[in-house]
């Protein structure tokens, strides 16, 4: 484990049952670095983003954040030591507007208790203040204007990913966990995303992990990918270094020579 | 129809969004101010019913409408509130004091109830308040010594510091007042992180909690002021009908409650105070109908349960909003005629989520 490293996994594994859904996987992700998790559908991703962010419990192993051990923690503990996430099923508020959703992402860094909440103070209207005009600068990196009063249930897909992505903005994250970002978003979207992830890391100085399939977003954001296949770690480097390493291509594409027996027979 | 342009973060902040809330929330006021010296008391003692209920109706709605928490035992706080406050007006406590001692005496009960909401959810969290109510009942029947028992127990008047008052217009004016500052303090609540925290939770869980809400504290929370509220009209209500009986408290209470925050409108605090206006006034409306209509059905037992029944099912079916849903209809209607389309407010199925049990 590097000094430098905001996040340092050692030798984690979950079971489900008789399944190893991650065994041992070890990774450090350094501080404003952009660390991408890929692999075939099933490999274990999600889980670690899972687990990292307390869902669910390690069967052995330690997570490490900052230098406190976040896997005794409950996941309300590990947001308010500055690590957001979104889902890949996007877990919005439906029933609330952009605003306010992203308003949730504030929580962690609240003023007031019940009662002064119940009494709504001045000092609790000075914070509320202070917490939309942040929630207004995401809203300006994101470009999100448009839609602050929307109720998400009427906004499309696209703007919903975003939403996510700015709630968890919103937290002020060290470390921001993205699954699957740009799933179900179209080519320029896409492209949209990848500029955030360098302004994220450029302006806000966050570190990010992310889940991700599109192997050009990846290339294009990542300093460092791990690539899963059945819970176990293939490869960890450059992307350049874990797209032509055999491990990875066997996980995606099958052994050498089932692929050499894909090959038209030389006369 | 009416454009804001916002300048300030406050706009979005006030309670009051634009001159005409201003005006007609201005207005009800002033009119439930003048009502006991206009109105024969028969119809300000409905009034005061409403306000009561309204203020029972608003604790379930913060918990039902906002946090997700269904309880279908409410009555059973109404009950702890009742009896508290009669057994201490009983003791010559003074009026707020003993209002007080109830409210608190309804919160700690509602937060140990809340424990549950800790580990279960939906259904089984309903089953679960249902079977505290039937304690809460039970213990109101045996505990004789304090209770009365089935046999009941007196109210005595409202002792203001020694100034005793039975005067209905009096109980009005503190009803309504008690009403406005439950209502100014569910408002707030919701204005501010622990209202977004109470729908960050009835939306889901599991973000939720990824963005730092402690699920336990804000479950807990929920249930100890909606029981506060409940018991708060519950107390009211002993004076209001000057004589409790455990059976008042039941099942049949719990249920009409429930009604308030279906028919009302789930996730409006308007839906409380709708909700109850239903409530109280359909009972009237039956007996005035009751005149006109053939005997054979005007004088059958229980009208009011199969009207009460089949308005139920009409708004789960047509109206899954509720009266509050409906009435904003109607002034987007007003507001966009002639430019109100059929459909303008249904939303698109969208499929992006397994739609999960609650």
């Amino acid at each position: 484990m590097s000094a430098n490293a905001l996040l340092s996994v050692e030798n984690l594994s979950v079971r489900f049952g008789g399944l190893a859904a991650v065994s041992d996987i070890s990774f450090d992700v350094q501080r404003r670095e952009v660390f991408t998790l890929i692999g075939p559908n099933g490999a274990g991703k999600t889980t670690v983003l899972n687990l990292i962010s307390r869902i669910y419990h390690p069967s052995a192993g330690n997570i490490h954040f900052d230098g406190h051990r976040i896997t005794g923690l409950k996941p309300d503990g590990v947001a308010r030591l500055g690590i957001a996430r979104t889902f890949q099923n996007i877990e919005l508020f439906q029933h609330a507007s952009v605003l306010q959703n992203l308003l949730i992402g504030r929580h962690t860094r609240r003023y007031g208790n019940f009662w002064q909440h119940l009494f709504f103070t001045p000092a609790v209207r000075e914070a509320e203040h202070a917490a939309r005009a942040k929630v207004e600068e995401i809203i300006d990196l994101l470009e999100l204007q448009h839609y602050r009063d929307t109720i998400i249930a009427g906004l499309p897909y696209g703007v919903r990913k975003v939403v996510e992505l700015a709630r968890a903005l919103c937290v002020e994250p060290r470390l921001l966990l993205l699954d699957e970002p740009s799933s179900g978003l179209n080519a320029e979207e896409t492209n949209d995303l990848a500029f955030w992830i360098d302004d994220i890391r450029e302006e806000l100085g966050t570190t990010i992990l992310m889940v991700e399939h599109d192997m050009t977003l990846v290339s294009r954001v990542s300093d460092r990918v791990l690539a899963m296949n059945h819970g176990e770690l293939v490869a960890l480097g450059s992307p350049d270094e874990v797209k032509s390493h055999p491990g990875v291509i066997e996980a995606y594409l099958g052994s050498g020579r089932e692929v050499s027996a894909l090959r038209r027979p030389k006369r | 129809m009416r454009f804001i342009f916002k300048t300030s973060y406050d706009q979005d902040i006030r309670l009051a969004k634009h001159s005409g809330h201003v005006f007609w929330y201005g207005l009800l006021l002033a009119a439930l101010a003048l009502a006991p010296f206009v109105l024969p008391v028969f119809w300000s003692s409905l009034i005061t019913m409403v306000m009561i209920y309204g203020i029972v109706g608003l604790g379930l709605m913060l918990l039902s409408g906002f946090t997700g928490l269904f309880s279908i035992g409410h009555a059973a706080f109404m009950g702890v509130g009742a009896y508290m406050q009669a057994v201490l007006t009983a003791l010559g406590w003074p009026f707020p004091i003993a209002l007080l001692c109830s409210m608190g005496a309804a919160a700690i009960v509602g937060a140990v109830v809340g424990l549950p909401a800790l580990r279960v959810r939906g259904l089984y969290l309903a089953i679960a308040t249902l079977a505290f109510a039937f304690i809460v009942e039970e213990v109101l029947v045996r505990w004789e010594s304090v209770t009365g028992g089935n046999r009941g127990l007196a109210v005595g008047m409202i002792n203001l510091f020694g100034w005793k008052t039975s005067s209905p217009t009096v109980f009005y004016y503190i009803c309504m007042v008690l009403a406005l500052l439950a209502t100014l303090g569910a408002l707030n609540l919701l204005r501010s992180p622990t209202g977004r925290a109470f729908v960050a939770i009835r939306d889901s869980e599991v973000s939720a909690q990824s963005m730092g809400v402690t699920l336990a504290y804000y479950k807990t929370l929920s249930f100890a002021v909606s029981a506060a509220l409940a018991g708060l009209g519950g107390a009211l209500s002993a004076h209001m009908l000057r004589f409790i009986t455990p059976d008042q408290f039941g099942i049949v209470q719990s249920i009409d409650l429930l009604l308030i925050v279906m028919i009302g409108g789930l996730g409006s605090v308007h839906g409380a105070f709708f909700g109850s206006i239903f409530l109280i006034l359909t009972p009237q409306a039956i007996a005035l109908a009751k005149g006109f209509l053939p005997p054979a059905i005007g004088q059958t037992v229980g009208l009011q349960s199969v009207v009460y029944g089949l308005v139920l099912m009409a708004f789960v079916l047509f109206e899954p909003t509720g009266i509050y849903g409906r009435w904003m209809k109607i002034r987007i209607w007003f507001a966009l005629a002639p430019l109100y389309r059929r459909g303008l407010l249904k939303r698109q199925r969208s499929f992006q989520k397994t739609d999960r049990l609650a």
